[in-house]
């Protein structure tokens, strides 16, 4: 049933698309980490002129559809050239690419700040109280204290979170752009091999999650040294 | 398990999925027909939600002609060719060309229209300044094809051109044009539509006939067809409806019913309703 | 936009009847989905538990590309792939012609083996969280094997599951709209048609984003409820 020669004829095929997967890939989850720290930290404060709006956001994002999203900031944002052209950000929305990497960065960022406010929340009452006792300000106790032992709890969580993106990216090819899975769609109704194409693809999305979860481990034994296993 | 028991339980399993289809050489009493039902004024959906259109009105009338029970869905045009093989459905008319590359995998009636290709871009953009022409170039006569392309071409430079995925004119536009300018890949004719009225690309490469139907509306007054139509060579034979190799007896039933659509001048009615213009296939 | 938004509505020219109707459509689809996934995830759960080393392998294996490719992938494969794969079994049978899954079926087994991944990995972890005593207990019960799981570790099993089967759910209801990939009238597509058609992406979309977002809300409040109700008696520590 499986066929060598058909594997490395459509494996290089697939393989061009990967540049484009890892650079929305990249991008968003850079961007999006960034700005899930922002709206984590945010929430720290008792402020409901910050927190609200936040939640909402949030709350959104986490619950309607990426491919909506997409929809909405690429066709849906089109509709409003003149105001976003008045805004001067139209170049932004005018390509599929970064329209992509929006949807994305604040897909990924509305997950990822849940996933770091829980983990503020579970560093123990007594260190920052600790740290405060020694003298240290809101800031520093935030930075030095509070912020990594949370980011090192919520490694496991967001290794998850990234993988999500990975897949995430596949959406893409819907708004033109042919990522891997753009160029496997197109592969499939050619050839009408689904098999073949699914397997080959599905090794190159495989091999980017392997690498990952790989990476963070790797990351996560760095930052606890003390424990050794 | 026995073999008997094995095939019992396929029995039950096959009745679950589907009722296998009727594949012989005879007439079916029922069939399914596909279209895309986004490819106005060929086939699309109304303001009701309702499937419409010159092929809906046509396949209407093929089906009367023929005396067979139709319904006609929408479906992907991606999925159009491999959903028919595995026997979704049992014809596809939805504004498909007839190429020698589609009927290695399934067969088509005769043409039951032919309508050129158009180019649609802003007014204001240089090819829009060359404004339309009447004019049909065939690809066959390559001298021709070539002198109106290359008078095209520098207009396109850079530019980007949005086109529905999976069509000859997708083939068409990366063949002639591919060399200076951006192709960009579309599911639907609709969403480069709505590309082209935001600004995302410069140009889309479509059949007259829908091109007239989206420049129709108000949203698209600043944009015009620019230059020659062009059809045969690699966009094929026509219009026709898709069907699979073995079902002989409903293609030659099909045929000889489009051949009555031709003679008695429904097929320019039809025409004349969607399009104000004639596509009949001159034979 | 807003003087547009009588598109959104139920009188003449009105989509707001096709809409909700879509949306039905998604709830079918993601509530058959999930339960097809409950019975692939089960037997995935039993067989990452199962002492059999060639059961474990497949079943992590069918655990980690579901999880691990996209989604959309997967639809491919089971929309292009998944007729061709049923007629050549069918044949296998003697049987002639085609035969061919319609569309919401093709979703349902889709977001089912999917799900199916994830749910698998929801089962396993909360049968390991049932305490071991539990087991020991309904021995000395001189229980069944049959009746052991049926009157003492599924009950409990569940409890564990809920907040994760919670989840995915959520995951199962945003999967959904992928299906309109396959040409499935669902929510996802007909707000494409319905934008394709008025030329009114923005409001089509947001329509659209708003009923996920209530179908969300709605079943995550009845999964809570459910969560409630299993732990009633149940002492937190």
């Amino acid at each position: 049933m499986i066929d060598p020669g058909f594997f490395l004829e459509i494996f290089p095929k697939l393989v061009a698309g990967l540049p484009l997967t890892l650079k929305l890939c990249g991008i968003s989850v850079l961007l999006g980490f960034v700005l899930a720290v922002v709206l984590a930290l945010a929430q720290q404060s008792e402020n409901a002129f910050f927190v609200w709006p936040i939640r909402a956001f949030v709350s959104v994002f986490r619950g309607t559809p990426l491919l909506v999203q997409i929809f909405l900031i690429y066709y849906g944002l089109g509709q409003f050239r003149p105001n976003l052209q008045a805004l001067g950000l139209w170049w932004l929305f005018r390509e599929p690419f970064w329209c992509a990497i929006i949807a994305l960065t604040l897909n990924t960022a509305a997950y990822s700040s849940e996933i770091l406010r829980g983990a503020i929340r579970n560093v123990p009452r007594g260190l920052p109280e600790a740290a405060s006792a020694l003298g240290l300000s809101r800031l520093l106790t935030l930075r030095l204290v509070v912020l990594p032992l949370a980011l090192r709890q919520a490694l496991p969580a967001y290794g998850n979170e990234i993988i999500l993106i990975v897949k995430g990216t596949s959406l893409a090819s819907i708004i033109t752009l042919t990522e891997v899975t753009g160029l496997a769609q197109e592969l499939i109704s050619q050839t009408y091999r689904a098999m073949e194409v699914f397997v080959a693809a599905g090794a190159i999305y495989l091999l980017i999650n392997f690498i990952i979860v790989r990476a963070l481990e790797l990351l996560e034994i760095k930052l606890t040294p003390y424990r050794k296993r | 398990m026995t073999q008997r028991r094995m095939a019992a339980i396929a029995a039950a399993f096959m009745t679950l999925v589907s009722a296998p289809f009727a594949t012989a050489a005879e007439l079916p009493k029922e069939i399914k027909i596909a279209t895309e039902g986004a490819y106005a004024p060929w086939n699309f959906v109304n303001s009701d939600g309702k499937l419409d259109g010159f092929e809906i009105d046509l396949a209407n009338d093929l089906c009367a002609r023929t005396k067979i029970k139709c319904t006609i869905i929408a479906q992907n045009w991606d999925g159009l060719i491999p959903s028919l093989q595995v026997g979704k459905f049992d014809v596809i008319m939805a504004a498909m060309f007839i190429t020698p590359k589609r009927m290695e995998t399934i067969d088509f009636t005769q043409p039951y229209a032919i309508d050129p290709t158009a180019i649609g871009v802003a007014k204001s953009s240089d090819l829009g300044k060359q404004g339309p022409s009447t004019e049909k170039i065939k690809l066959e006569d390559e001298k021709a094809a070539q002198a109106a392309i290359d008078k095209m071409k520098p207009a396109l430079k850079g530019k980007v051109i949005g086109v529905q995925s999976g069509t000859q004119l997708l083939a068409f536009v990366k063949k002639y044009f591919g060399d200076v300018a951006e192709v960009r890949e579309y599911k639907t004719t609709e969403q480069h539509d709505l590309d082209l009225a935001a600004g995302r690309i410069d140009a889309v490469v479509v059949q007259q006939t829908n091109l007239a139907a989206i420049f129709a509306k108000p949203e698209f007054a600043d944009y015009t067809a620019a230059g020659p139509g062009f059809v045969g060579g690699i966009l094929g034979m026509g219009t026709g409806a898709g069907m699979r190799k073995e079902d002989t007896a409903l293609k030659t039933a099909f045929n000889k019913a489009i051949d009555e659509a031709i003679a008695d001048g429904t097929i320019k009615r039809l025409s004349e309703k969607w399009f104000h213009a004639d596509v009949t296939p001159v034979k | 936009m807003f003087e547009k938004i009588h598109l959104l509505g139920f009188g003449a020219g009105g989509w707001g009847a096709l809409l909700l109707e879509a949306a039905g459509i998604t709830l079918l689809l993601s509530a058959l989905g999930f339960a097809v996934g409950a019975v692939f995830g089960g037997v995935a759960a039993a067989g990452k538990l199962s002492s059999s080393k060639v059961s474990r392998v497949i079943a992590s294996t069918y655990g980690t590309v579901f999880r691990g490719v996209p989604d959309l992938l997967s639809i491919y494969l089971f929309y292009y792939g998944g007729s061709v794969a049923l007629t050549s079994i069918a044949r296998l049978f003697g049987a002639t012609g085609f035969v061919g899954l319609p569309t919401l079926a093709t979703g349902v087994v889709t977001i089912g083996f999917i799900s199916g991944a994830y749910q698998s990995e929801v089962y396993r972890g909360a049968y390991l969280a049932v305490d071991k005593g539990q087991f020991d207990a309904a021995k000395a019960l001189a229980l069944t094997r049959i009746q052991m799981l049926r009157l003492v570790i599924v009950p409990q099993l569940l409890r564990h599951a809920i907040p994760g089967l919670g989840n995915v759910w959520q995951l199962v209801l945003k999967d959904s709209a992928l299906i309109s990939v396959i040409g499935l009238v669902e929510l996802m597509r007909q707000a494409q048609i319905g934008a394709g058609s008025t030329r009114e992406p923005f409001l089509f979309y947001l329509a659209a984003a708003a009923l996920y977002y209530t179908i969300a809300a709605v079943t995550d409040l009845f999964f809570s409820r459910a969560e409630a109700n299993a732990s009633r008696g149940i002492v937190h520590r």
